[in-house]
C-alpha cells in the first residue's frame, strides 16, 4: 500500500483508493457511521448521557467476543448486549445513568467477560484488537448493508421521536406534565444508542467511540445555538475526521482509529480554546 | 373577578398509596384568581400540583379541573416546575425552549421555523426578548425563570401552576416576578396557583391563600388566613403577624431551618 504515491489532487488520490474494495467499504462504512454517530451523539451530549454511551460500547464488546466464540457475526453479540444493556440502563432511570461508580463496576465486569471470551477464542489476539480499536479496513460489503439498514432504522425512528426526545432531554419535568412518556423516551433513546454504538465499534471501536459519539458533539453544543443545527455540525466533525482518517491511513502505516480520534480531538481543542 | 369555579375539590386526600400526606381538602378555585400555597417543606405542595396535572391519583376524595377529573398533557395548563437542572454547557438558545413548550409533546421533527413567532411573543410578554438567542447555560436563575414562565404561556394557558418560582431571586427580582405573574393574571384571565415560602413580596397582589400544612389543606381569603393563631397552629412554631402604618401586613418568623432549603421533594 505504501508504494502508491500521494498526489496533490486528491479527486485522483480518491479514484485510486476505491479503486480497492475494502477502501470503498471503508469509505462507505465510514460515512454511514459518521452520519448517525454525529446525530445520537447530539443527543447523548445534550442528555449528559455520555457515560452511558461509554458503558454501553463496554457492554458490546462482551457481546461480540461471545459471538466470536459461537462463530457468530460480531455484529449479532454487539446488538444484543447493547440492547439488553440499554434497556437496563434506561429502566433504572436517567438519575441512575449518572451513578458512575456503579456503572463503572459493571463495564469493568463486561471488559472481564470480554476478554474470557476472546482467550477462549483459540486465543486470537487480533479479534480482541479489532473489537477493541475497530477494524474499519476488513468490513466486508455484508456489513455495509447491514450498517445501512441499521442507520436507515436509526433515522426514521429519530425523525419520529425527535421533539419529544428534544423536550425530555431539555425539560424533563415539563415534558411530563405535557403528556410525554419519560420512561418510553428512555427506552426507546438508549436503543437509539445501543444500536448506533454496535455500528460504531466496527470504525473506531470500543474504546474509542467517545471519539465519534461525544466528542463530534460536544463541539457542536458550543458552537450551534439551535438543536438542527447542532446536529449538522456534529455530523460534518464526524464525517470529516472518518474521511480523513481513512485518507490518511491508505498513505501511512499507522491505525485508522488513531488518526480519526486525533482529528475529532484537535477539533474540539481549538473549539475550546478560540 | 368571575366567580366560574375553575379547581374544585372535594375531601381530597393526596401522597403516595404507602403514605396519606394531607387529607380531607376542600376548596374551589374561580377563573382569574391568585393563588398562594403556602406550607412547610415536606408538607405536600407539590403533591397537590400533580394532582393537579394528572401526574399523580387522588388517595381520596374527588378533584375536577376545568369540569373533568386531571389528565396529563392538558394543553389548558401551563407549568414551571421546582428546580430546573439545565446544565451550564447546554448551548441552546432560549427560545428553542419556549418553543417546545407549545408542540414539543408532538411526534416528528416539525418544519424548522414553526413556533418562533409565538415563542418570541411570550418572551415579549416575560420582558425576555432580549434573551431569546442566548444559550441557557449561561442564563442567571432569575432570567431562566422568566423563560420557564415563557414556555408556560406560550400555550396560551387557562390555569398556571408555577412551584416556588421566587426561589434563589434576591427581593428586587422577586418583586418584579410577582408583579410579571400579576399582569399576566389580571390582563388574560390566567388563574395562577403559586408554591412560595416567603408570602410577603406576594400579598399585594393575592385573591386567596391555600395552606398545606400538618396533613390538613386550608384554604381563605388572605386576611382570613393570615392572623398570628392560624399561622402558628399550622406551622407549630410562633408566627406573628404585622400590620404596618398603611394597614399592610407583614409575616414573621416563617424562616424554616437552614438545613431544609431547597432539597425538597414533596
Amino acid at each position: 500500500m505504501n508504494s502508491i504515491v500521494f498526489s496533490l489532487n486528491v479527486f485522483a488520490d480518491l479514484q485510486t483508493m476505491w479503486q480497492y474494495d475494502f477502501m470503498r467499504h471503508a469509505f462507505e462504512a465510514g460515512t454511514i457511521v459518521a452520519i448517525i454517530a454525529g446525530i445520537i451523539g447530539y443527543f447523548i451530549v445534550l442528555r449528559r448521557s455520555s457515560f452511558a454511551a461509554h458503558a454501553l460500547s463496554h457492554i458490546g464488546f462482551a457481546g461480540a467476543a461471545g459471538a466470536v466464540l459461537f462463530g457468530l457475526n460480531p455484529i449479532v453479540g454487539l446488538l444484543v448486549f447493547t440492547c439488553g444493556g440499554g434497556i437496563a440502563i434506561a429502566t433504572l432511570g436517567r438519575k441512575a445513568a449518572e451513578r458512575d461508580v456503579q456503572i463503572g463496576t459493571v463495564l469493568a465486569f463486561m471488559l472481564g467477560l470480554g476478554v474470557l471470551f476472546i482467550s477462549l477464542y483459540s486465543g486470537y489476539a487480533t479479534e480482541a484488537y479489532s473489537l477493541l480499536f475497530g477494524e474499519i479496513l476488513g468490513i466486508s460489503a455484508t456489513d455495509v448493508f447491514v450498517t445501512l439498514g441499521a442507520a436507515l432504522v436509526l433515522l426514521g425512528v429519530v425523525a419520529t421521536v425527535y421533539r419529544p426526545l428534544l423536550f425530555t432531554s431539555l425539560d424533563e419535568d415539563v415534558a411530563e406534565a405535557k403528556g410525554i412518556s419519560i420512561f418510553w423516551i428512555g427506552i426507546i433513546f438508549m436503543l437509539l444508542v445501543a444500536v448506533a454504538t454496535s455500528i460504531a465499534v466496527q470504525v473506531v471501536g470500543v474504546l474509542l467511540i467517545f471519539a465519534l459519539m461525544v466528542t463530534p458533539a460536544a463541539v457542536a453544543q458550543r458552537l450551534a445555538r439551535r438543536p438542527a443545527q447542532g446536529i449538522l455540525i456534529s455530523v460534518l466533525i464526524a464525517l470529516l475526521a472518518t474521511w480523513f482518517g481513512l485518507f490518511v491511513s491508505f498513505y501511512l502505516p499507522y491505525p485508522v482509529s488513531f488518526f480519526i480520534t486525533s482529528a475529532t480531538f484537535v477539533v474540539y481543542l481549538a473549539v475550546r480554546i478560540f | 373577578m368571575n366567580t366560574e369555579a375553575l379547581i374544585i375539590a372535594k375531601d381530597l386526600a393526596g401522597g403516595y398509596p404507602s403514605k396519606t400526606v394531607w387529607q380531607g381538602a376542600d376548596f374551589s378555585i374561580g377563573k382569574g384568581e391568585f393563588v398562594a400555597v403556602l406550607g412547610p417543606n415536606g408538607a405536600g405542595k407539590t403533591t397537590l400540583f400533580r394532582l393537579l396535572l394528572g401526574l399523580g391519583q387522588p388517595l381520596a376524595g374527588t378533584l375536577s379541573v376545568f369540569g373533568k377529573t386531571p389528565e396529563r398533557g392538558n394543553p389548558r395548563i401551563g407549568y414551571v416546575p421546582q428546580q430546573h437542572p439545565i446544565d451550564s454547557e447546554t448551548g441552546v438558545e432560549a427560545l428553542e425552549l419556549v418553543r417546545l413548550g407549545l408542540d414539543g409533546n408532538h411526534w416528528g421533527m416539525g418544519s424548522m421555523n414553526q413556533g418562533r413567532k409565538e415563542a418570541m411573543a411570550a418572551l415579549r410578554t416575560v420582558g425576555a426578548e432580549e434573551l431569546a438567542h442566548r444559550p441557557l447555560g449561561v442564563l442567571s436563575g432569575g432570567e431562566l425563570q422568566r423563560i420557564f414562565l415563557a414556555e408556560a404561556l406560550i400555550g396560551k394557558p387557562d390555569l398556571l401552576l408555577l412551584d416556588e418560582p421566587l426561589a434563589n431571586l434576591d427581593m428586587r427580582r422577586e418583586a418584579n416576578f410577582v408583579q410579571l405573574i400579576n399582569d399576566v393574571v389580571r390582563k388574560q384571565g390566567v388563574t395562577v396557583l403559586l408554591i412560595a415560602h416567603n408570602i410577603n413580596p406576594l400579598l399585594p397582589v393575592l385573591d386567596r391563600v391555600i395552606y398545606v400544612a400538618n396533613g390538613r389543606v386550608t384554604n381563605g381569603k388572605p386576611s382570613e388566613i393570615l392572623t398570628s393563631k392560624s399561622l402558628t397552629d399550622l406551622y407549630g412554631i410562633p408566627i406573628e403577624v404585622l400590620k404596618d402604618s398603611h394597614g399592610r401586613i407583614a409575616i414573621i418568623g416563617m424562616d424554616e431551618p437552614p438545613e431544609h432549603h431547597h432539597h425538597d421533594h414533596e
